[in-house]
């Protein structure tokens, strides 16, 4: 037992839990800690605004599957995390937000710099923490850790009054705690295992739906094991995308609002729906009460809240699925091969499928398309390249036209749908792996929204590519505007500004205007190998939409394929 | 989480009143959390009552609500979800004792109003608890539905204001858990 201020505790118990990155910004209320993390090893990253260090801690969680950590001061610091926390519970994503508070004399007296933020992200957190003693800062970190990491992942907030980091005290380092309330179910119930086993084996057509829990607890080889050895094919959700390698010949790809249209189709031709980690979000069924009607559906989640909520289902495993997915596989007859010749026919079908829409959904006859440029993309980027996406458009091509071939290199904001996720949180990404490339696909709506980070990406060294598919238009807004407000356009042109080579070489960041696909080509083979951020500004046109698209409000049935 | 044993889920989907009494860690931002989870995700409360437990450092919250079964069912799970939530028990008219206070203040201008009030409160094992030239105040405790007959009873006097503690709830018989 040693004597030390809450913060240079916070900062020893941090460095505990192995936490070797922290994204953040410094103000009043959190001086203090700033003082105490001259002294620490681990590496802090200057970010240019919080929303952006919430977003990289969110990036680094995804990909090192461990808590990430951000710091931000009090009042409007903690405030500009919210947009990140709340992205990151939309998505399940553990990090550990600390923030700064005014001191405990001045809470309740609107202070400068106050505001409650344990008030304000309360239903975004998984729990929160306000130390009032600095002694309680240890065991508080260990459990934000382990709530934030363990179960369904979600962020905690560590709030910590000024005077709380500043009070020396004799300070313990707990290495067990226990949280009475909290303990997450890991082993299923067997018997609904062998349940959910029975419905599988009966069924004729069975089919799996890949959710994000499976990336979440990285049960990557369990599930293809699984549908190796029972030979079904395998839907994800959007999230889902990247838990099973996309040019696998069981692969269907996602299905939903933006899904593969021979997923969207298939899916519906099932039997049986083994769900794993997924929560049958409206965007990935379309209608609740339509999707998986009238057949068996299976569900696999760690979340028992999850179970029902949005969908009735047949059979309920609860518990890790990783865990889950050993003993359903443990249960299957080794050589159960009996569902070959229906895998058969779902290949072929697959095939019809896929031929059917690559000649009806036009592809733009432009130099270059998101399509062409996201298969090229593909073909340049290394298996193990971490992808992440902006939200709009950007997103919905890269989940139709990018395949994600390395389990667990592809990730973007899913459920929230945050604009400006996806540049910062390549940053996060390329911090807990800094040997492959990492590239972020982006629209320039989102990218403008937090292209400030590219100062992170230069001085930090932390390089990243950006694909920007340059609309000049926040295109999806314009689409839905063309498809149901009959062209009425409002409040969507960006028309061209900034220019984006020059606001990322006056960053120090590299750049190219793209006007071929040599060029394209030509100018991603070098930022591969680049160890300078790279902006890949790719010119497309505005009128270009996404297809397939399953309108909002209406069944996977109802897909429509161009305009 | 533990999972619910005694939870009473019955198959028809029509609204009825559960009563949840729900253990939760006696500290700040608890009721706030509660409080929250009900609204952010659409649940109706009806009452709730907050109070020490046998253990000092546990409350136990009673909160009533009326949804069909599915409702109750997701509530439940959200409620189990909270980190300050040690354990919940759905209780009903049959498997729970359960009482409400509540104190009733109606205009008594005259002497005969005043005696035929007494004579309703004495009928419903109610108290007198404050008599004024104008005013007489009943304390009534009983089922939410006793409480509101007696309201009904006593409405054409004139209610000036009600004061109502939400249900208290116990289950009955012998205590099964491992707190």
């Amino acid at each position: 037992m040693s004597e030390m201020s809450g913060a240079a505790a916070l900062m020893a118990a941090l460095e505990r839990e192995k936490v070797d990155y922290i994204f953040g910004l410094p103000g009043g209320a959190n001086l203090p800690i700033y003082d105490a993390l001259v002294d620490s090893k681990i590496r802090h990253i200057l970010v240019r605004h919080e929303q952006s260090a919430a977003h990289m801690a969110d990036g680094y969680a995804r990909i090192k599957r461990k808590a990430g950590v951000c710091f931000a001061t009090s009042g409007p610091g903690a405030t500009n995390l919210v947009t990140g926390i709340a992205t990151a519970y939309a998505d399940s994503s553990p990090i550990i937000a600390v923030t700064g508070q005014v001191a405990l004399p001045m809470i309740g007296k609107d202070a400068f710099q106050e505001t409650d933020i344990i008030g304000v992200t309360n239903p975004i957190t998984k729990y929160a923490f306000q130390p009032r003693v600095s002694s309680e800062i240890p065991e508080m970190v260990k459990k934000s850790f382990y709530i934030a990491e363990s179960g369904r992942p979600g962020p905690v907030l560590l709030d910590i009054p000024k005077d709380v980091q500043q009070q020396v005290k004799k300070m313990e380092f707990p290495e067990y705690i226990k949280v009475r309330g909290y303990n997450p179910i890991v082993d299923a119930d067997l018997s609904e295992i062998n349940k959910a086993c029975e419905m599988i084996l009966k069924a004729e057509k069975p089919m799996i739906m890949a959710g994000g829990g499976v990336i979440l607890s990285g049960a990557f080889s369990e599930l293809q094991t699984l549908a190796e050895l029972l030979s079904i094919p395998v839907v994800t959700t959007f999230k889902g995308k990247g838990s099973f390698p996309e040019n696998h010949p069981l692969a269907l790809g996602p299905i939903g609002m933006h899904g593969h249209a021979e997923a969207n189709k298939m899916v519906l031709e099932a039997d049986c729906i083994l769900a794993i980690g997924a929560r049958f979000s409206d965007r990935t069924v379309g209608r609740f009460d339509e999707f998986g009607k009238d057949i068996n559906v299976i569900h696999f989640d760690v979340d028992p809240a999850e179970i029902g909520k949005n969908k009735s289902v047949n059979a309920a495993v609860i518990g890790d699925v990783k865990s889950s997915l050993r003993s359903l596989i443990k249960l299957i007859p080794k050589n159960f091969r009996t569902n070959e010749e229906i895998s058969k026919l779902w290949l072929g079908r697959k095939r019809e499928l896929f031929n059917y829409y690559e000649d009806s959904i036009k592809d733009y006859s432009r130099e270059i398309t998101a399509k062409k440029a996201l298969r090229k993309l593909r073909e340049i980027l290394p298996a193990d390249g971490i992808v992440t996406t902006e939200v709009g458009q950007c997103q919905m091509w890269a989940s139709l036209h990018f395949d994600v071939i390395s389990p667990g290199t592809f990730f973007s904001s899913t459920g929230l749908g945050t604009m400006g996720f996806g540049f910062p949180a390549s940053i996060g990404a390329k911090a807990a792996r800094n040997d492959v490339p990492v590239v972020d696909i982006a629209g320039d709506g989102s990218f403008s929204m937090t292209e400030n980070s590219l100062a992170v990406s230069v001085l930090e060294e932390l390089p990243v590519i950006v694909f920007l598919l340059n609309n000049q238009m926040l295109g999806m807004v314009a689409q839905w505007q063309r498809t149901f407000y009959n062209r009425r356009y409002s409040g969507v042109h960006q028309h061209n500004c900034p220019d984006y080579c020059k606001l990322a070489e006056s960053y120090g960041a590299q750049a190219h205007r793209v006007g071929s696909m040599d060029e394209l080509e030509k100018a991603l083979k070098g930022a591969v190998k680049s160890n300078i951020a790279t902006v890949i500004d790719i010119p497309i046109d505005p009128d270009e939409d996404v297809y397939p698209f399953v309108a909002p409000g209406t069944g996977l049935k109802d897909m429509i394929i161009g305009a | 989480m533990q999972r619910n044993k005694n939870t009473i889920f019955d198959d028809n989907n029509e609204n009825k009143m559960y009563i949840l009494s729900v253990i939760v860690e006696n500290k700040p931002g608890v009721l706030f959390r509660i409080t929250n989870l009900f609204r952010s995700r659409n649940f109706n409360i009806e009452s709730i009552t907050v109070g020490i437990t046998e253990k000092p450092d546990l409350s136990r919250m009673t909160i009533t609500t009326v949804s069909d079964v599915k409702t109750l069912e997701q509530l439940v799970k959200q409620l189990q979800k909270l980190i300050d939530v040690i354990q919940i028990n759905v209780l009903n008219k049959e498997n729970a004792v359960y009482r409400e206070l509540a104190l009733i203040k109606m205009n008594a201008k005259d002497p005969t109003t005043r005696i035929e009030i007494a004579n309703f409160a004495s009928i419903y094992r109610g108290n007198i608890m404050d008599i004024s030239n104008e005013t007489i105040t009943v304390e009534i405790i009983g089922t939410p539905d006793k409480i509101d007959a007696f309201k009904n009873l006593v409405s054409s006097y004139g209610i000036i204001q009600v004061a109502r503690t939400g249900v208290s709830a116990l289950p009955r018989g012998a205590v099964n858990d491992d707190l």
